[in-house]
């Protein structure tokens, strides 16, 4: 199995006329996805890659005849908002968002809303995720064929707070065997739909996911939040955790990309050494290099 | 985006909360007026946005209005932290009986905001959060549901605050809490928030930043109310002349993304790498090995050719760089051949043999077959997915160690 | 073929084009529709390459597509 999508999800894609949704859509279809509809208001009635392009959510769900599982939100930020209201409203209960530069608040207000509707949002500033050889939601690895090389199905579950390294590490976990049972681009935002741990109770529930490998940068409590649901569950599986920007911890870097904000609610578990230390302390893991993640997966594995 | 804070004591204000009748000024005899308005003693305050303006000399007290414009003379001329003041703000002084902390800012592990209270003001929040928790008292609001006054008194009433201080307080916190969620802010505090001597309650000084993402939307906020101009976009950091050429050549071009920084980096091995998170790992990993960046910078979303070459040919000609390491996690929208040609095009502008500029080439992903020919037919090393981030820049290190 | 293209200074990639493509204007409006990064102009005497722009080919052939077979013929210098 995998984590939150099945050879029978079904997903549209908002936004589906964009240039880069375009290209999106291609990949995902090429990869047997199954993409029943697009959004974009004012082009009902055209077709990309042969899916039909609607102008609401209502009229995709109506055409397609049942419930659609999923959502791919390519929408410019100041409407990313509604579109994901409407998808919610519509009954769909995965939202993959796409759109960088989203305000904050627009954010907590969306997951907010799916939190009380039952639905999930991924991202937003994310990729998608993957589930390999069975589904692919997003832009997540490229086209198809370059996905299926960095992407073989295995026991690893991959969370990443980049898009980019959500394929890095998961091509690793590949050429060294083991493959991926579900990898998720969280999104790069200091305030994301599903954090690591929001994320953990899945793969802990899939039977194919032996072990977990996530990516982190300095920013945010979200290590904090893993360290402690490591604590408080006792989790099976096995926690490898890769730390990046420790350079941003010289004394001379700082105040270079950290508001102040953020420092009063999270204390001072922002940087990259204190977020290392946290997760340690939880048992959790920490590499220095990716290439040393594959070994790291092992020696957890066989604990 | 930060605010004065005579720009934040207006959004205050706007939002029903009490104020003391202040006067912005930016000459002395603009001060000297607003002290003879208000009447009595005053305290001028320098308007910076850098903190530590007391300890500087730039808050001073008057009592008559002629002092208050000496010292306005004075501190309109005070640089603080390296920045010059934009005015002075003209505040009667207050008979103050207790100070106290209203502040929201945003919790992003709950994904709400956060309203913040406690009884003693004047000192930073963080401190009091860390010495006398039992001072602090905290709450989230929702996002979508209105703001109710009952929660914000919780939040008060948890610090031991009761009586009539507690049903003067609790509409403040509420209001700050609404002008927070309305005004897209990151931080939106109140410290001191003072009780008089009379009773009333007042906003002493205020902090507010907005998010900059959101500035577009809250342009009626910004021009209107405010009066700030759209240039005015209160960018503390200077830009390095590397970093502004850098912008101007990602500005030139819509195709991609580049970015370039080199605030305190000085070494002699040029980064041209991307994506985020690649460019953070392999930062840390020409560090680790011992290796001296002489920048950073990303690389992202399918640039040009004429992008990467901008980006590469700046990297190039920074002072005591000797060579380049171009890097890159796997790439699937950014293609490898398209920057194989901005390097080399790159070096060969600079009159630079290729083989020799370029330490290493590491991006694996789409269209590598054809970035390999490319790198061949000039000489350069082609490293795919199977050399890892971390040996890339170990070999790169190694090489720019070798040259010098 | 015409030398309109092989006059220019670019490194990595050329363009030919026929006889027949170089003097044809209705073809020149066609290739500066679909290439993607502006390498066909278009007068009246046919099209023309803008050379400054010849190393940002993409190679997704539109051009090459859009022309009668072998009329337009994309030479990768880097062999
Ligand atoms: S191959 Fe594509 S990019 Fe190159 S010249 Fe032809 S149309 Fe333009």
């Amino acid at each position: 199995m995998s984590v939150l999508l099945t050879p029978e999800t079904t997903f549209i894609v908002q936004g589906i006329t964009g240039r880069e949704a375009v290209n999106l859509t291609r990949e995902c279809l090429d990869y047997g996805s199954r993409v029943v509809g697009g959004v974009t208001p004012g082009r009902k009635g055209r077709e990309v890659h042969g899916v039909p392009v609607f102008d609401t959510v209502g009229q995709a769900v109506e055409h397609h005849g049942s419930q659609i599982d999923g959502s791919v939100v390519t929408v410019p930020p100041a409407f990313t908002k509604d579109a994901v209201i409407e998808a919610l409203d519509n009954g769909i209960k995965l939202v993959v968002i796409v759109t960088e530069r989203i305000p904050r608040g627009d954010v907590a207000e969306m997951v907010e809303y799916a939190d009380r509707q039952g639905a999930r949002i991924i991202g937003p500033n994310c990729l998608g995720l993957i589930a390999p050889g069975i589904c692919k939601m997003g832009g997540i690895g490229g086209p198809a064929k370059d996905a299926e090389k960095a992407y073989e199905p295995g026991v690893v579950g991959v969370m990443s707070r980049s898009g980019g390294m959500t394929t890095e590490i998961s091509s690793t976990l590949t050429a060294a065997g083991l493959g991926v049972s579900t990898a998720i681009s969280i999104g790069g935002d200091a305030i994301i739909g599903s954090t690591y741990a929001e994320l953990m109770p899945f793969f802990e529930a899939d039977e194919q996911t032996e072990a977990i490998v996530i990516y982190s940068e300095p920013g945010g409590r979200m290590e904090a939040q893993l360290a402690e649901w490591v604590r408080e569950n006792d989790s099976r599986l096995p926690i490898v955790a890769f730390m990046a920007g420790k350079f941003m911890d010289d004394e001379e870097m700082q105040g270079m990309s950290f508001g102040h904000a953020g420092t009063i609610v999270e204390g001072k578990e922002d940087s990259a050494t204190e977020k290392i230390a946290r997760l340690e302390e939880a048992g959790i893991r920490v590499v220095e290099r990716i290439d040393e993640i594959p070994e790291a997966v092992r020696e957890g594995v066989s604990k | 985006m930060r605010f004065f804070e005579f720009e934040a004591r207006r959004i205050v204000e706007q939002a029903g909360i009490p104020v003391t009748s202040y006067g912005f000024c930016t000459t002395p005899d603009e001060a000297r007026e607003a002290a003879a308005e208000i009447g009595g003693p005053t305290v001028v305050k320098s308007q910076v946005l850098t903190g530590g303006r007391m300890k500087a000399g730039g808050v001073k007290f008057a009592d008559t209005p002629d002092e208050a414009a000496a010292h306005a003379e004075e501190i309109l001329k005070l640089e603080i932290n390296g920045h010059m003041p934009r005015g002075v703000l003209v505040d009667p002084k207050a008979e103050v009986k207790q100070e106290y902390y209203a502040g929201v800012v945003w919790d992003g592990t709950a994904k709400k905001p956060l309203m913040l209270f406690s009884d003693m003001g004047g000192i930073d929040i963080e401190q009091v959060a860390e010495e006398h928790p039992d001072h602090v008292g905290r709450g989230h609001i929702s996002n979508l549901d209105p703001v109710f006054d009952f929660q914000a008194k919780e939040v008060i009433a948890a610090t031991g605050v009761t009586g009539s201080q507690l049903n003067r307080a609790t509409p403040i916190l509420a209001r700050l809490a609404e002008l927070f969620r309305d005004g897209d802010m990151l931080l939106a505090e109140i410290n001191p928030l003072a009780e008089l001597t009379d009773g009333r309650f007042v906003a002493l000084d205020a902090h507010m930043e907005m998010e900059d993402e959101a500035t577009g939307r809250q342009a009626e906020l910004l021009r209107e109310k405010l009066g700030i101009a759209e240039d005015d976009t209160r960018d503390t950091y200077v830009p390095s002349e590397f970093e502004r050429r850098v912008k101007a050549i990602d500005a030139a071009d819509h195709r991609g993304v580049i970015q370039g920084k080199d605030h305190n980096f000085d070494g002699n091995l040029g980064l041209v790498i991307g994506a985020g998170g690649g460019s953070l790992t392999l930062t840390d990993a020409v560090r680790s090995q011992g290796g001296k960046p002489a920048n950073y910078s990303e690389i992202g979303g399918n640039p040009s050719v004429a992008k990467a070459c901008g980006l590469a040919k700046e990297v190039l000609q920074k002072d005591g760089v000797e060579k380049i390491a171009v890097m890159m996690s796997i790439v699937s929208n950014t293609r490898v051949d398209i920057v194989a040609r901005g390097v080399i095009k790159a070096c060969l502008e600079l009159g630079r043999d290729p083989s020799e500029a370029i330490a290493v080439f590491r991006i694996p992903g789409a269209w590598e077959d054809e970035g390999a020919r490319i790198l061949d037919h000039y000489g350069v090393e082609y490293y795919d997915r199977s050399v890892s981030l971390w040996d890339a820049a170990g070999r790169a290190v190694e090489k720019v160690q070798g040259a010098s | 073929m015409s030398d309109a293209a092989s006059a220019g200074d670019s490194i990595f990639i050329e363009i030919e084009m026929s006889d027949a493509v170089a003097s044809d204007p209705e073809l020149a409006t066609k290739l500066q529709e679909v290439c993607p990064v502006s390498i066909f102009k278009a007068t009246d005497s046919g099209p023309e390459i803008v050379v400054s722009q010849l190393d940002e080919c993409v190679l997704c052939e539109l051009c090459v597509e859009a022309a009668p077979q072998g009329g337009i013929e994309i030479i990768k210098k880097y062999g």
